[in-house]
């Protein structure tokens, strides 16, 4: 077991390098894949026999490697791709590693596949999610994200899209979907479908780290700088965001000395860079708003009026009910919590976002405040039923005891998760 | 790896050209199969007559049956192809966005099946 667990640490750390490698070796994702899982196979029985080895993962990737062209020589009576040819490398090259996983987001984010495919294949690929954590992060069900991964692996494979990144006059066109699926794997890390701790850092970091790669690629490019200065000003949050037991501590209750300040200097210097260039786009927009939040010294400084004025302007750019739901509970901020409450109840009508459980949270929360306590209590009931994340869970049965209301109480419509919960 | 070009387009447009216009877009395929065939990649290709001299032989429950007309009619017409061996699809994409007397219409680029 013990063995078992070692290996499954060198998979989870150093898996997905390996992985994107082996792609690159047989341009398959299917074969890279059964070949990681043989590796691993393998692993168990050679590392009982003989003892765990220096570099883990370095025997890893040489083991899938040899498998990977093994299968490849027995399956095909084509020319091998010249790829192939080559020895082996014993080790993981730093530098080639990372050229292969932004190949490989390239690669996901190619335009001859759809777009909801490409960004379920990134994060499937690179950020290592399972298909239901996808198709959560998609609001769709998981059968539709598992036949979409199948099409666009199928497609890569038979139309013979390459492993590479794309010449450099056609970055432009390509660097908005990299972006968009670096960004959908922060937010999985960020707010994580399964872990009972909300977070899965590992998801986080992985993002913020290819968010530098599409930087360094293209400098010329404002946004790609303003993602990574969005993320690095709300990963910065990350400490204070959850408490030891694993608990959601919302922006305003949290203590901002811990804070990563190092982290925030870097993103508000790089938004300040952003900004310089003179393009506006839709990440720095966002980035600004982390930015106030991040220089505001208490809660009750938040320059409110400022954040509710950058998310109507990204309204403009991302016209999503989410987007929406930020401008409204912004706008209830800085005017009055009542026309806030309005705009959430007109997207509530408007009949999106009918499975979201921010809808019914925010609105609990404008409740709360205007101390309609009962009114808040049933919003915060209906949030219930739809949050899956289980330390959102347990925030929002927070703020339902904290209205005053029972977590037992049996409410009119009798199926609310709280009295599920109670009758176990 | 084999693909193929297709290429799809307004007749009507394409007939409302000019003389000279119409020479010009010919000049075009012309240097663009050259530079296919110093790159070594043209395979072959042709333009296509116009849909209205178009014979489709429709098939049901096994039994052939001969109609007037394309496949399907659409707004944009299967007007010519260009067969081509490249590395990958990027490189079919690279053509393809090379295509001559493009201004309106769409390029589809498929892969040819294995061993053909």
């Amino acid at each position: 077991m013990f063995l078992a667990r070692i290996v499954e640490e060198v998979v989870r750390t150093d898996g997905r390098q390996v992985l994107a490698g082996l792609i690159r070796l047989t341009g398959d994702f299917d074969a890279a894949e059964d070949a990681l899982q043989e590796a691993y196979a393998r692993a168990l029985a050679a590392w009982a026999r003989d003892g765990i080895p220096e570099r883990p993962a370095a025997w890893l990737n040489t083991v899938s490697r040899r498998i990977a062209i093994d299968r490849i020589r027995r399956d095909r009576s084509t020319a091998l791709p010249p790829d192939l040819e080559a020895p082996p490398p014993e080790d993981i090259d730093p530098s080639g590693v990372e050229d292969d996983r932004l190949r490989l987001l390239f690669v996901c984010c190619h335009p001859a596949l759809s777009p909801e495919a490409r960004c379920a294949l990134a994060l499937r690929t690179l950020g290592g999610l399972t298909t239901r954590e996808i198709a959560r992060a998609f609001v769709e069900a998981a059968e539709a994200t598992a036949q979409r991964i199948v099409r666009a692996k199928k497609k890569i494979r038979e139309a013979r899209i390459p492993f590479e990144v794309p010449p450099r006059r056609k970055l432009p066109e390509r660097i908005d979907t990299v972006l968009s699926v670096i960004y959908l794997i922060f937010n999985e890390g960020y707010s994580s479908t399964d872990a009972p701790s909300l977070l899965r850092p590992d998801l986080a970091a992985e993002a913020i780290r290819l968010a530098r790669l599409a930087v360094e690629l293209l400098p010329e490019w404002p946004e790609a700088r303003g993602l990574l200065a969005l993320m690095l000003l709300t990963d910065a949050r990350r400490a204070a965001r959850i408490t030891p037991g694993g608990d959601l501590v919302p922006l305003e209750e949290q203590d901002r000395a811990l804070w990563d300040r190092r982290q925030i200097e870097e993103g508000l210097r790089l938004l300040d860079e952003a900004l310089d260039q003179r393009t506006p786009g839709p990440y720095q927009t966002q980035a600004a708003i982390a930015a106030l939040h991040a220089t505001a010294a208490t809660p009750d400084e938040t320059d409110w009026p400022q954040i509710a004025a950058l998310y109507q302007a990204l309204l403009g750019w991302t016209p999503t009910p989410v987007v929406e739901l930020n401008a409204a509970v912004a706008l209830g901020l800085a005017t009055s919590l009542e026309r806030g409450l309005e705009w959430i109840e007109r997207i509530e009508a408007g009949g999106a976002l009918a499975r979201y459980h921010l809808l019914p949270a925010s609105r609990a929360d404008l409740l709360r405040r205007l101390g309609r306590g009962d009114e808040a209590a049933a919003a915060y009931r209906h949030a219930l039923e739809l949050v899956t994340s289980p330390a959102e869970r347990r925030y929002l049965e927070r703020r339902l005891i904290g209205v005053g209301a029972s977590l037992f109480t049996f409410s009119t419509s009798g199926s609310s998760t709280a009295d599920r919960e109670s009758e176990k | 790896m084999n693909y193929i070009l297709l290429i799809y387009g307004d007749e009507k447009a394409w007939g409302s050209l000019s003389k000279e216009e119409m020479e010009k877009v010919y000049e075009g395929h012309r240097a663009y199969g050259e530079a296919m065939a110093a790159a070594g990649v043209m395979r072959g290709g042709a333009e296509l007559k116009p849909v209205s001299t178009a014979t489709s032989v429709r098939f049901s429950k096994g039994r052939p049956k001969t109609v007037d007309g394309p496949f399907a009619e659409t707004k944009e017409q299967l007007g010519g192809y260009y067969l081509i061996d490249v590395e990958n699809l990027e490189q079919a994409i690279e053509w393809a966005e090379k295509m001559p007397g493009m201004t309106e219409g769409t390029v589809e680029v498929r892969p040819l099946g294995e061993g053909s």
